[in-house]
């Protein structure tokens, strides 16, 4: 049976390189695919967790609010990055410097 | 035996390597469809963690979902981007990038040292688990669980998730909608 702490170790690989992406990235949909691969990193650790839970399923079902969570903020975040394109005409967030045009 | 294993690390690679090249990546299209690459090593992984179910939604709703939005949204954001994209050169060693890439990987050595250190398998609660035969084994059938708890402990929370992914499938679809002009 594989263990626990190699499901935990690829969770923190793929957690950094969602931080490094969100970190260094100049277009808002590649920081949204960061986001993703964090929330993908605690899914992965609550799935693990979740094999000695047989009863009462807790970190299963967690696993599968937290996919749908990431698709209602995927959804709205995408509709937010849309209506930027199209009063900035850029993607960029470092060049969005005001709230309201 | 030894096979399972190696199917195991073949899973984490196939997770970890498009991981990693979207981030060094600083094409688009190439980086949305790595990330493919990388759902589909995922739902591998929760297979190993004998969570079939949770393999399948993620396959369902992530891949299915969230990334054909991304692509649609990235169709939809116009081509001035995407030359502009293309035309900046892939540089690792960008000088900007290197606090950052400083930051990450001082937290990956923090997370592994914790990880390392914790002796998670010897955990109170999991060894008792073991013991009151409460995990989960290859030839068990969650689904069924799944559903009768969803339906009964998980009452709330289902019913909160689906009036949130109501109010953000509404509040989207208004955002992204075309604005009257005054």
């Amino acid at each position: 049976m594989i263990g626990l702490t190699h499901f935990l170790l690829i969770g923190a690989v793929l957690f950094c390189t969602g931080l490094f992406m969100v970190v260094t990235k100049k277009n808002a949909i590649q920081i949204l695919i960061g986001i993703e691969l964090m929330l993908n990193a605690a899914i992965l650790n609550m799935v693990a967790f979740g094999r000695f839970d047989k009863m009462n399923n807790g970190g299963q079902l967690m696993a599968i609010f937290s996919i749908v969570l990431a698709a209602a903020t995927t959804a709205v975040a995408l509709a937010i990055i849309l209506n930027v394109y199209r009063r900035y005409k850029t993607i960029d967030p470092d060049k969005l410097n005001q709230l309201k045009d | 035996m030894t096979m399972f294993i190696i199917l195991f690390w073949v899973m984490a690679v196939i997770t970890i390597v498009p991981a990693l090249y979207i981030a060094y990546s600083s094409n688009l299209v190439r980086s949305i469809f790595m990330f493919f690459i990388t759902l589909f090593g995922l739902a591998g992984l929760y297979v190993y963690a004998m969570a079939d179910f949770v393999a399948i939604t993620q396959i369902v709703i992530y891949v299915g979902g969230i990334l054909v939005l991304i692509l649609f949204a990235f169709m939809l954001s116009g081509r001035e981007t995407l030359e502009r994209l293309q035309q900046s050169p892939v540089k690792l060693f960008n000088l900007k990038k290197i606090p950052a890439l400083l930051v990450s990987a001082m937290f990956l050595i923090v997370l592994v040292n914790v990880i390392l250190k914790a002796n998670v398998d010897n955990q109170a609660w999991i060894t008792r688990n073991i013991q009151a035969h409460n995990v989960i084994a290859t030839t068990d059938i969650t689904t069924d669980n799944i559903g009768i708890n969803l339906m009964t402990r998980y009452l709330l929370p289902f019913e909160a998730v689906s009036i949130l992914l109501l109010m953000a499938l509404i509040g989207s679809a208004h955002l992204s909608r075309k604005e009257q002009v005054q």
